[in-house]
C-alpha cells in the first residue's frame, strides 16, 4: 500500500516497495499480498508533519493539568537519583570514591530511563492509538517513531539538567562527551527494536502489556544503573557481561563523567545487539502491519 | 487529464476474515482450564472458518463523479471503504487511485480530550493529511464554521457534545483532496448545523473536479448528493447505476412484506444509542392500500426493555428527493403521550381522518420520542409506499407522481378579463371555493399541470382547480 509513480509497478518484486518521489498526480496502488513488505520510507517522509504533531501531542498531554508542568521531566529522574543516592550511597555505602554519587546515579538513570521509556512507549504506541489505526491510514511506523521522538524530548531536558549538575560539581567529562549522540543512537535502536516487537505482539496479545514492566524491572537489576559492578561478587560478574546494556551504561558514564573507558568488546557487543534488535523489530512489525487494523 | 478519466479502479476486490470458534464451548472456568492444559499450545477443538466480507468487487469511478454506496448493515460497505482508504489490505484484487486521497470514516479521529480546541484542530488536521501551513490558512474559517471561537483555548473535554462534533466536522470539511471517501459523517450536530454541513458537503461535491465516494444509510443524502449508486449486497456489487432507479429498487425490496405491513425490528436505525423501546412493525390501513383523501391509520407495534415515560410515536412520509412531506404523530397537535413499563409489548394506533398525501410514491419512516423529545427509536426511510388516488381525488392529481401534500381550505379566486385592445374591460368578481394544492414551505415551487410557478403564502390559482 504505497504511493508510487505509475507504470513502474511491473518492475517491483513487492508492490509495496517505496520508489521514486510521487509525480504530480500520485497513484495509490493497493495490492493483495501477504507477508513482509519493507517499511514505507517515502510515506514516512510525507507524513513527517503527522510525526511531529503526534510527538507534540504526547508531550503536551503528559503535562496538562499538572501544576509543575514540564518541570516533571526534570523532577522525576532527579528525585529518583536522590533516592538512589540515599539508599545505595548513604545507607548501603556503595558510594564510588572519585565522583559525587548523585552524578554517578543520575548518569546511569538517564541512560536507563531513556531505554525503558522507549520500550514502554513504543510498546504501547499501537494499542494506545488503536482508534486511529482502525479509522485512518498513515504509515503505521509513524506511531512508534513519534514515541521515540517524545522520549528524545525528555532526554534533552535530562541532559540539560545533567550539564548543570556537572558545572555545579565542577566535573569536566572530557572530549568523550562528543560521542554521546553515538551511544544515544545505539540505545534508541535497541529500545525501538525491542519496542516494535512488543508493540506488534501487543496488538494480538495484550499479555505483553503486563509483561513489559516486569521485564524492565528485571533489566534494571541486571544493569548496574545505580551501583558500580565492582561491588558484585566475582562469580556473578558474567551476568553483567552478558547484558548488552552493560557496555552502553559504561559508555554513557564515560561520556558524561569521564569515567574509565568501557572495553571496545562490550561496546561492539552492545552495538551489534542494537542492530539485531532493530532488524528483528522491523521485520516483526512489517509482517504484521497489514493486519493491525483488523486485529487491534 | 480529461474529465472522464478513471480515477478509482477496483478489480476483483475481496477481503476474508478468519473466524475462530470452539467446536464445543467450555462452559466453566474449570473446563476451560482443563481444555487449555490438554492442549497448551494447539488450537485444540477450535475450528477455523473463513468469511468473505467482500468478494469479486470491481468498479471504476471517473473524475468528478459522486458515488454513493448503499447496502444493509453487514453487507460489506464499511469493509469496502476500509480497503479504499488503505486502513486494511485486501485479500484478493487491486485498487488504483489517482490523486490525493482523503478518507473520512468518522469525524474527530485522534481528537484528544485534554488538548484545547486550537491544539486539536492542528492535530486532527495533520492526522487527516493537511499540512501545517494549510491549517494555518484555513484556521479562522474552520473555527467560524464550528462556531466555537470563544472556547478555542478550552480543553475539548469541557466541550458540549455538540461543540465537539461541530469542531470535528469543521476540520474535516475543510479538507481539500482530489478524491474524498466519506462514511456516514454527515449527520452530526443539531438540525441547523446538519443543514450547514450538508451545504458544505454539497459545495465540496458540486465542483465537478472532485471525486467523492459516500457511504450512508440516509437515502435522502445519497439522493441529493450522488450521481451514481453502488449497492452492495452480501459482499458483492448487486447493482451499479444511476441514483434514482437504484434507490427506488433498494426501497422497494423489502423481504417478508405483505401489502403495507412492514417489519422494522431489524431495519436500520439512526441516532439510537441504546434500546429502551424498539419499534417492531408498522401497518398502514390494516394492510390495505393507502388512498388520497381517505382516512389513514398507522399501527406501530413495539416492545420495551426499560420503563419509558411520555413516549410520543410518529410515522413520517418523505418524497423521493427526501423532503419530508407529512407526519402522523401522536404528539402533534394532540399531545398524546404514553407511559410504558419495561419488558412489555404493545401497539399504538394513530388515526388521521384524511390522508393529505397526493397520489405517488413516498418514503416511510417511524419514530418514538421520549418525554424530552430525544429519540428512543428512529427508523428513517425504511421502505417506499404507494399512495393511490381516492374517489375524492381531483382528476388533475391522478396518474401523476405529485408526492406532495394537498391542504384543503377555501380559496378566493378573482377573475379579470378584457379584450386585448380595450383600455379597461369588464371585471367579474366571483367567489369560488377551490381546493388549493399547496406544498410544504421547504419546496416553494409546485408543479401544477405543466408550468412551474411559485406558490405564495396564500396561493391562488388563475383557474379554479377542478374538484
Amino acid at each position: 500500500m504505497q504511493v508510487e509513480s505509475p507504470g513502474i509497478a511491473a518492475f517491483m518484486m513487492s508492490p509495496t516497495r517505496p520508489l521514486a518521489r510521487p509525480l504530480q498526480s500520485p497513484t495509490v496502488r493497493i495490492r493483495a499480498h501477504g507477508g513482509w513488505s519493507p517499511p514505507d520510507l517515502i510515506g514516512i517522509v510525507q507524513h513527517r508533519e503527522l510525526l511531529l504533531s503526534l510527538t507534540d501531542r504526547d508531550v503536551r498531554v503528559r503535562y496538562k493539568q499538572t501544576a509543575l508542568g514540564v518541570a516533571w521531566v526534570v523532577l522525576q529522574p532527579l528525585l529518583t537519583a536522590l533516592i538512589f543516592a540515599f539508599v545505595f550511597g548513604v545507607v548501603a555505602g556503595l558510594a564510588t570514591n572519585d565522583r559525587p554519587y548523585l552524578l554517578f546515579a543520575f548518569a546511569g538513570l538517564m541512560a536507563w530511563n531513556t531505554f525503558a521509556t522507549t520500550i514502554n512507549r513504543v510498546g504501547y504506541s499501537l494499542v494506545g492509538n488503536a482508534h486511529m489505526i482502525s479509522k485512518i491510514y498513515f504509515p503505521r511506523l509513524i506511531l512508534p517513531l513519534s514515541s521515540v521522538c517524545s522520549t528524545l524530548v525528555d532526554f534533552g531536558v535530562s541532559l540539560a539538567l545533567m550539564l548543570l549538575m556537572l558545572v555545579h560539581y565542577r566535573v569536566w567529562p572530557g572530549w568523550g562527551v562528543l560521542l554521546l549522540p553515538v551511544w544515544l543512537t545505539i540505545l534508541l535502536m535497541m529500545g525501538l527494536g525491542i519496542g516494535l516487537v512488543a508493540a506488534s505482539l501487543m496488538v494480538k496479545y495484550r499479555d505483553v502489556g503486563h509483561l513489559i514492566p516486569v521485564a524492565l524491572q528485571l533489566g534494571m537489576y541486571i544493569s548496574p544503573v545505580a551501583w558500580s559492578t565492582s561491588f558484585v561478587p566475582e562469580k556473578y560478574q558474567w551476568v553483567y557481561q552478558v547484558n548488552p546494556f552493560f557496555g552502553l551504561l559504561g559508555a554513557f558514564r564515560w561520556s558524561l563523567l569521564g569515567e574509565t573507558v568501557p572495553s571496545s568488546f562490550a561496546l561492539a557487543y552492545s552495538g551489534l545487539f542494537a542492530l539485531v534488535c532493530m532488524v528483528v523489530g522491523l521485520l516483526v512489525f512489517q509482517v504484521q502491519e497489514r493486519d493491525f487494523a483488523d486485529v487491534i | 487529464m480529461s474529465s472522464d478519466a478513471v480515477v478509482i479502479s477496483a478489480r476483483d476486490l475481496g477481503k476474508s476474515y478468519t473466524i475462530d470458534h470452539l467446536k464445543a464451548r467450555p462452559t466453566s472456568l474449570r473446563e476451560a482450564l482443563r481444555h487449555r492444559l490438554r492442549h497448551p499450545f494447539g488450537k485444540g477443538r477450535r475450528e477455523r472458518e473463513s468469511f468473505w466480507a467482500l468478494k469479486d468487487v470491481s468498479f471504476d469511478v471517473r473524475r468528478g463523479e459522486v458515488l454513493g454506496i448503499i447496502g444493509r448493515n453487514g453487507a460489506g460497505k464499511s469493509t469496502l471503504l476500509k480497503l479504499l482508504s488503505r486502513i486494511t489490505a485486501p485479500t484478493t484484487g487491486s485498487i488504483d487511485i489517482v490523486g490525493r486521497v482523503a478518507s473520512l470514516l468518522e469525524v474527530g479521529t485522534g481528537f484528544h480530550p485534554e488538548l484545547t480546541g486550537r491544539e486539536n484542530v492542528y492535530l486532527n488536521g495533520s492526522i487527516l493529511g493537511m499540512r501545517r501551513r494549510e491549517i494555518d490558512r484555513k484556521f479562522d474559517e474552520i473555527v467560524e464554521f464550528a462556531e466555537v471561537e470563544k472556547f478555542l483555548d478550552t480543553p475539548v473535554k469541557r466541550y458540549s457534545s455538540g461543540m465537539y462534533v461541530r469542531l470535528a466536522f469543521a476540520v474535516a470539511a475543510h479538507l481539500d483532496p482530489e478524491v474524498l471517501i466519506v462514511d456516514e459523517v454527515l449527520s452530526v450536530g443539531d438540525a441547523t448545523f446538519q443543514r450547514k454541513s450538508l451545504g458544505k458537503i454539497r459545495d465540496v461535491t458540486s465542483g465537478g473536479e472532485r471525486t467523492v465516494l459516500i457511504v450512508s444509510h440516509n437515502l435522502t443524502t445519497i439522493h441529493s448528493l450522488c450521481d451514481r449508486v453502488i449497492w452492495i449486497k452480501s459482499g458483492k456489487v448487486f447493482l451499479d447505476g444511476p441514483v434514482g432507479p437504484a434507490i427506488e429498487q433498494y426501497l422497494s425490496e423489502d423481504l417478508g412484506r405483505t401489502e403495507n405491513v412492514f417489519d422494522v425490528e431489524d431495519a436500520e436505525r439512526a441516532h439510537v444509542k441504546e434500546t429502551a423501546l424498539r419499534l417492531r412493525r408498522l401497518t398502514l390501513n390494516d394492510g390495505r392500500e393507502v388512498r388520497h383523501g381517505e382516512p389513514l391509520t398507522v399501527d406501530l407495534e413495539y416492545r420495551t426493555e426499560r420503563n419509558c415515560d411520555g413516549v410520543a410515536f410518529g410515522a413520517f412520509f418523505s418524497n423521493i428527493e427526501g423532503g419530508r412531506v407529512m407526519c402522523v404523530d401522536s404528539d402533534v397537535p394532540t399531545s398524546e403521550r404514553f407511559d410504558i413499563a419495561a419488558h412489555t409489548q404493545g401497539k399504538i394506533t394513530l388515526r388521521a381522518h384524511e390522508n393529505l398525501l397526493q397520489p405517488g410514491r413516498y418514503i416511510l419512516g417511524a419514530v418514538a420520542r421520549s418525554a424530552d423529545n430525544s429519540l428512543i427509536d428512529y427508523v428513517p426511510s425504511f421502505t417506499q409506499i404507494e399512495v393511490h388516488a381516492g374517489p375524492s381525488t381531483p382528476p388533475i392529481l391522478v396518474g401523476r407522481a405529485n408526492e406532495q401534500l394537498s391542504v384543503r381550505y377555501p380559496v378566493e379566486a378573482r377573475h379579470e378579463n378584457r379584450p386585448i385592445d380595450s383600455p379597461c374591460g369588464e371585471v367579474t368578481d366571483k367567489d369560488m371555493t377551490a381546493f388549493a394544492h399547496t406544498w410544504p414551505a421547504a419546496r416553494a415551487t409546485h408543479d401544477a399541470g405543466n408550468g412551474r410557478h411559485a406558490a405564495g403564502p396564500s396561493p391562488t390559482q388563475e383557474r379554479p382547480a377542478p374538484c
